[in-house]
């Protein structure tokens, strides 16, 4: 029995193998490169910090009491803005994007250069964030809702258009040949044959993108685009912290209803 | 109608789905009269819109402009890998709080309120009252979206613990091990691929926002783009949109990377 142990090398048991232990070691280097570097080189001034706890105390005790009275007369008007400029961007997003995925789908289009010019589409739209599309538009349109809008329409297109392509690629070909063998046209095929099958994604994703709009577009007022953040700009400029207050507390319970709101829908129907 | 009829229509109109359809074109049409979106805006903007894009191009590729860029470029990575850093490593311990198989119910609300809270706002408005608080810069940037990253990825790491098979833990637990051996042993081998994960697509999204705190005072290129913007560079403003553009799509090659490397 002994004399089997001896004549077998001990054996070690390693969970990775070496070139995968060589390729972490490289990245954990690099990440702490990385932290080292930025901790060297960032310019952080510090007598900003020494009186940031007064500061911190002195935001929270203008905040308080609250300005309630500014609610109906200026907050409930951009809240019911901030709510439209999302559910409209989002329909509209959805719309758009619904023809990019289509165009993008290797199922549907056949051609490398028309999925290539859509994937370039979804990827562009959702790179830029859509503050910076709001900054955009304001300046050809204008300061207002409108420029809101088209900000979280075109910003949406990405996300919600790569989504929908996934899902319309995952569709089954059976009902598609089997619509295309009867004869059917083209917009039949789409209607009958691929709409019944991603209309759970296409309902859930939509969801989901309204639920991640109604938080951006509260935003958007910083830079002109409209709605709840439009009224927290004023406040803070205005240095009304009070007003700034309940802004921030409406938005806060905005955000918590509509999840709730996303949650429960999402249980019931999809 | 027999029932012989009906059954040879192939596909009998959905008439709740019309209806639908019908009340969303009629909200949009609705919405639009309360946003003030009108035609003649819209075909007024496109005017503006061709002058405005004829500005931009071609896009400023000026040295001192370059120079502004690499600033803020550089400021901004250096915000997104240490809120990044930060993030994580705070993450870790308020997930496993959230937890509600670890955690003991009193601290395990506590801790899911707080990541209810710090994700319920958006980055932009964590970073206006760091800006009062710490005073315009970086440091108002990175706090900010530290904020951020520990709402996302505790969420996520609380559910992937909820999640995890209580076998591992319990062999753990029943050698008499303390706490963190459990975590450590029982806990984290189970989690680790899917916190990664996380972990690599809160860079990705770090470094997106990173351009977007410098909006109200939170440095880095967003800064950058602000002040472009108030001045009317906008041929350097599209030499900063396509940076950010770049940017945004080799973060995305690295947490790709990132996460194909570990999982």
């Amino acid at each position: 029995m002994s004399a089997a142990a001896e004549a077998k090398p001990l054996r070690t048991w390693q969970r990775f193998t070496p070139a995968e232990r060589v390729i972490r070691s490289v990245f954990y280097l690099i990440a702490l490169i990385a932290i080292v570097w930025s901790v060297q080189t960032i310019e952080i001034i510090p007598e900003f910090l020494y009186d940031a706890p007064q500061q911190t105390a002195d935001l929270f005790a203008r905040m308080w009491p609250i300005d309630w009275a500014w609610y109906p007369k200026v907050v409930h008007e951009a809240l019911v803005e901030t709510l439209h400029i999302a559910t409209l961007g989002t329909i509209l997003a959805v719309a758009l994007a619904s023809l990019v995925a289509l165009m993008v789908a290797r199922n549907i289009t056949h051609s490398i250069v028309l999925n290539s010019i859509g994937r370039f589409i979804l990827v562009a739209t959702r790179s830029v964030h859509a503050m910076v599309w709001a900054l955009f538009f304001v300046a050809v349109f204008g300061p207002g809702a409108l420029a809101g809008t088209l900000a979280i329409a075109v910003h949406s297109i990405g996300f919600t258009g790569k989504f929908l392509s996934e899902a319309i690629e995952e569709a089954k070909p059976g009902p598609i040949e089997a619509l295309v063998a009867a004869g059917a046209s083209p917009l039949a095929v789409l209607i009958k044959g691929i709409w019944p099958q991603v209309k759970p994604a296409f309902l859930a994703i939509s969801m989901f993108r309204w639920d991640i709009n109604v938080r951006e577009s509260a935003v958007l007022g910083l830079v002109g685009g409209g709605g709840l953040g439009m009224a927290l700009d004023t406040a803070l400029s205005n240095l009304y912290w009070d007003q700034a207050g309940l802004v921030l507390l409406v938005i806060f319970v905005v955000v918590i209803l509509t999840e709730i709101a996303t949650s429960f829908v999402r249980s019931r129907i999809i | 109608m027999s029932a012989t009829d009906r059954a040879r229509v192939a596909f009998p109109p959905n008439w709740p789905a019309r209806i639908g359809l019908a009340a969303l074109a009629l909200y949009a049409i609705y919405a639009a009269q309360i946003l003030d979106i009108t035609w003649a805006r819209f075909v007024a903007g496109f005017g503006h819109g061709g002058q405005f894009l004829s500005r931009m191009f071609p896009p400023n590729v000026a040295a001192d402009k370059l120079d502004l860029l690499y600033h803020g470029m550089a400021e901004s990575l250096q915000i997104a890998v240490l809120s990044t850093a930060f993030g994580i490593a705070l993450s870790l311990p308020l997930g496993l709080a959230a937890a509600r198989n670890l955690a003991p119910a009193p601290v395990a609300w506590t801790a899911r309120t707080l990541v209810a809270l710090f994700r319920s706002f958006h980055p932009v408005i964590v970073a206006i009252l760091f800006v009062k608080a710490v005073g315009f810069g970086a440091l108002a940037g990175i706090l900010a979206l530290i904020v951020a990253s520990m709402g996302f990825v505790s969420k996520l790491l609380a559910e992937a613990v909820e999640e995890m098979s209580m076998k591992q833990v319990e062999a753990v637990r029943a050698t008499g091990a303390s706490f963190l051996s459990v975590v450590v042993m029982g806990v984290l081998p189970q989690v680790m691929p899917r916190f990664i994960g996380f972990c690599a697509y809160q860079l990705d999204s770090n470094l997106r926002n990173s351009a977007l705190v410098g909006l109200v005072g939170g440095g880095g290129i967003g800064a950058t783009l602000f002040t472009a913007f108030q001045r009317f560079d906008y041929d350097f403003v599209l030499t900063i949109v396509l940076a950010i553009i770049a940017a945004v799509m080799a973060g995305e090659i690295v947490s790709g990377l990132m996460r194909r490397m570990f999982q």
